[in-house]
């Protein structure tokens, strides 16, 4: 804080040049060094995941594992298939799943928020600090009545049983409330209703082509969170024909000897959906995450 | 309240007469499905297992079997009959406790929601700031780096991790093994450091550090992106103020953004606290849903889980259920407390 007692601040150096005297000295790169090796920690599991994939057992156990791909990713893929003749069904009851789930919920949660930002109504605050507070339900607490209540509507093995009851999260009318709040013009909603336009046509003709942006966002979140479910699908998902693909890679774990080739090819193509989504709108789901958060 | 709409300005006496109108009662209608859903799917098990608790019932027996308990399962539970009081203060009171089954469940999550949640925030904090004040190009894709283990299946890459750590083949242990073997010219200035053999990452003392290795590996990027969110709504202006006074980067983060980090590390925390009690697919699979040798990393809601619907003891595990809750809602007040207190 030395430089705090001087009236005038070192202005000697451009941005530029400071820049540039920083980068001579080593230990500047510290920092940059280890953000890096924590990204490396962060993918490496990737990247031997689809390393393995793509090669046999015995190269798998072999001394030193392999560190390249190989070309044994069919074999793999047909000895997880021996293995496991339902493996494309679970990956497709998976998908079907999380995409049922994801259009559930964008419909009832955009409809929530739109309610919860664009109206006025008694009881409204206590109703949306309800939905707040429930996102600190620890929601494990009511597992085993859970499976008895999915039991007495005769829903267990049903994919029914995974989508109905997430089909509208309270995360998601959060986000939504708070996008629709900000995107939408209230002289908007006005307008219409003016024109005769009917509460939900309002909704629809023009709250819904406006929030795209939040949309995509809870889309991505709500997909991904429904495709990696494997606690509800253990819960509920009795029968093998009914597994999805978490629960038939974990089926494959401790059979004897492990087949981590089949287990890597099976994971790889698990994940491989994911990643293709989150290549593509990372900075989507990142940005739209924070900006609901911040409002919050 | 008045309704924000009017579609034509009234007189009061016009508006005491008018109808019920559709802005009136359809934002009930836009708002249900999320109280309905909740409130069948969410709230009704969750106060069913409150009421089951009380009663001795099991998958056999159905919901005709109920039988008023009173607070015999969570005696049941407890064991509190059964530890050594008088041995209080010498090790046989905690050994025996760690030898009941609860007790030593609620160890192994404290343990692994401890170890695996207080580095995810010491790291995802400078990282965040770090990453705020320094990224500009490749702002984006570090953090998309960091955040990608937290979309991916659980299942899929702790599958992975427990190839990674076998004893044999495993990566790590070539790699641990490889930098001890390091030689320059005869020395090896590595070995010190590095294990000389293959360490055995199945026996029970790692276990936990395992699993605790993976939460953090999935979280810390999810919580690096909540501490960025809330960074960027700290204004630019006080950190210009600060470097003109002449504040380097380490006193701007101490005394500009901790501060104002404060709102967001007790949400933080408090996800954490919440979802680390919780704690179960990840010691389940790589444990293979045992808990491991010794039930070493046994959470208790794989317990929860093993009792309720392995066993098929009903009552029992809805007194697990609801300590669990009790412990849950506890540590939330306290760091509520603590960390939410205003200075």
């Amino acid at each position: 804080m030395s430089a705090s007692t001087s009236l005038l601040p070192p202005v000697a150096l451009t941005p530029a040049r400071a820049r540039r005297r920083a980068w001579r000295n080593p230990v500047a790169w510290v920092p940059y060094a280890l953000v890096l090796l924590g990204a490396v920690i962060m993918l490496v599991p990737f990247y031997f995941m689809f390393v393995f994939a793509t090669h046999t057992n015995t190269e798998i156990l072999s001394v030193p594992p392999p560190l390249w791909f190989g070309d044994a990713f069919l074999d793999n893929v047909r000895a997880l298939v021996a293995e496991r003749p339902h493996f494309w069904r679970s990956l497709g009851l998976s998908l079907w799943i999380a995409g049922a789930a994801t259009v559930l919920n964008l419909f009832f949660c955009s409809l929530g928020g739109y309610g919860f930002s664009m109206y006025e109504f008694p009881g409204k605050n206590a109703l949306f600090g309800g939905l707040m507070a429930t996102m600190l339900l620890p929601a494990f607490v009511g597992m085993i009545p859970f499976v008895l209540l999915m039991k007495e509507l005769d829903w267990l093995n049903t994919t029914r049983a995974l989508i109905v009851p997430g089909a509208c999260s309270a995360f998601g009318v959060f986000l939504m409330r708070q996008y629709i709040g900000s995107a939408v013009p209230r002289e908007l909603v006005e307008a219409a209703r003016m024109d005769g336009c009917g509460e939900f046509g309002i909704y629809w003709r023009v709250v819904v082509p406006l929030i795209g942006p939040a949309m995509g966002t809870l889309g991505l979140v709500t997909f991904i969170g429904a495709y990696n479910n494997f606690v509800g699908a253990l819960l509920v998902m009795s029968d093998v024909d009914m597994f999805t693909a978490p629960l038939v890679l974990r089926s494959l774990q401790g059979t004897g000897q492990t087949p981590w080739g089949a287990i890597s090819a099976g994971s790889a193509i698990t994940v491989l959906p994911l990643l293709v989504l989150f290549v593509l709108y990372s900075r989507r789901l990142i940005e739209g995450l924070t900006a609901g958060a911040v409002k919050g | 309240m008045s309704t924000p709409f009017p579609p034509i300005r009234r007189t009061p006496t016009t508006r005491r007469r008018s109808a019920l109108k559709p802005w009136h009662y359809m934002p009930y209608v836009f708002v249900a499905p999320f109280f309905i859903l909740f409130l069948s799917f969410g709230l009704f098990p969750l106060l069913f297992s409150a009421y089951a608790s009380f009663f001795r019932w099991e998958l056999s027996s159905g919901l005709a079997g109920m039988k008023w308990e009173g607070w015999g399962n969570y005696a049941f539970v407890l064991q509190l009959d059964a530890l050594p009081w008088k041995q209080f203060f010498t090790g046989a009171f905690w050994s025996e406790l760690h030898g009941l089954d609860f007790w030593r469940a609620l160890y192994n999550t404290f343990w692994l929601g401890f170890a695996s949640g207080l580095p995810q925030h010491l790291i995802a904090i400078p990282l965040a700031y770090f990453i705020h004040m320094k990224f500009r190009r490749a702002r984006n894709p570090a953090i998309a780096m960091y955040f990608l283990p937290y979309i991916t299946n659980t299942v899929a890459i702790t599958l992975v991790f427990s190839s990674l750590f076998s004893r044999d083949f495993g990566v790590i242990n070539q790699v641990l093994t490889g930098l001890a073997h390091f030689d320059v010219a005869g020395v090896r200035p590595l070995a010190w450091l590095f294990p000389d053999q293959n360490i055995d990452w199945g026996r029970p003392e790692y276990t936990r550090p395992i699993v605790a290795f993976i939460i953090w590996w999935r979280f810390v990027g999810w919580n690096t992106v909540l501490y960025l969110s809330a960074l960027q709504t700290i204004p630019k202006d006080l950190y210009e103020a600060a470097t003109i006074d002449g504040a380097g980067l380490w006193q701007q983060f101490r005394y500009i953004t901790l501060p104002m980090l404060r709102p967001m590390i007790l949400f933080a925390v408090t996800l954490t606290i919440i979802g680390n009690l919780q704690l179960f697919e990840e010691p389940f699979i790589l444990t293979g849903g045992s808990g491991g040798v010794g039930q070493v990393a046994e959470t208790v809601a794989m317990q929860m889980y093993k009792v309720g619907l392995t066993d098929g003891d009903f009552g029992t595990a809805s007194a697990v259920a609801w300590l669990m809750f009790m412990v849950i809602a506890a540590l939330t007040w306290l760091n509520n407390r603590y960390l939410g207190k205003k200075d």
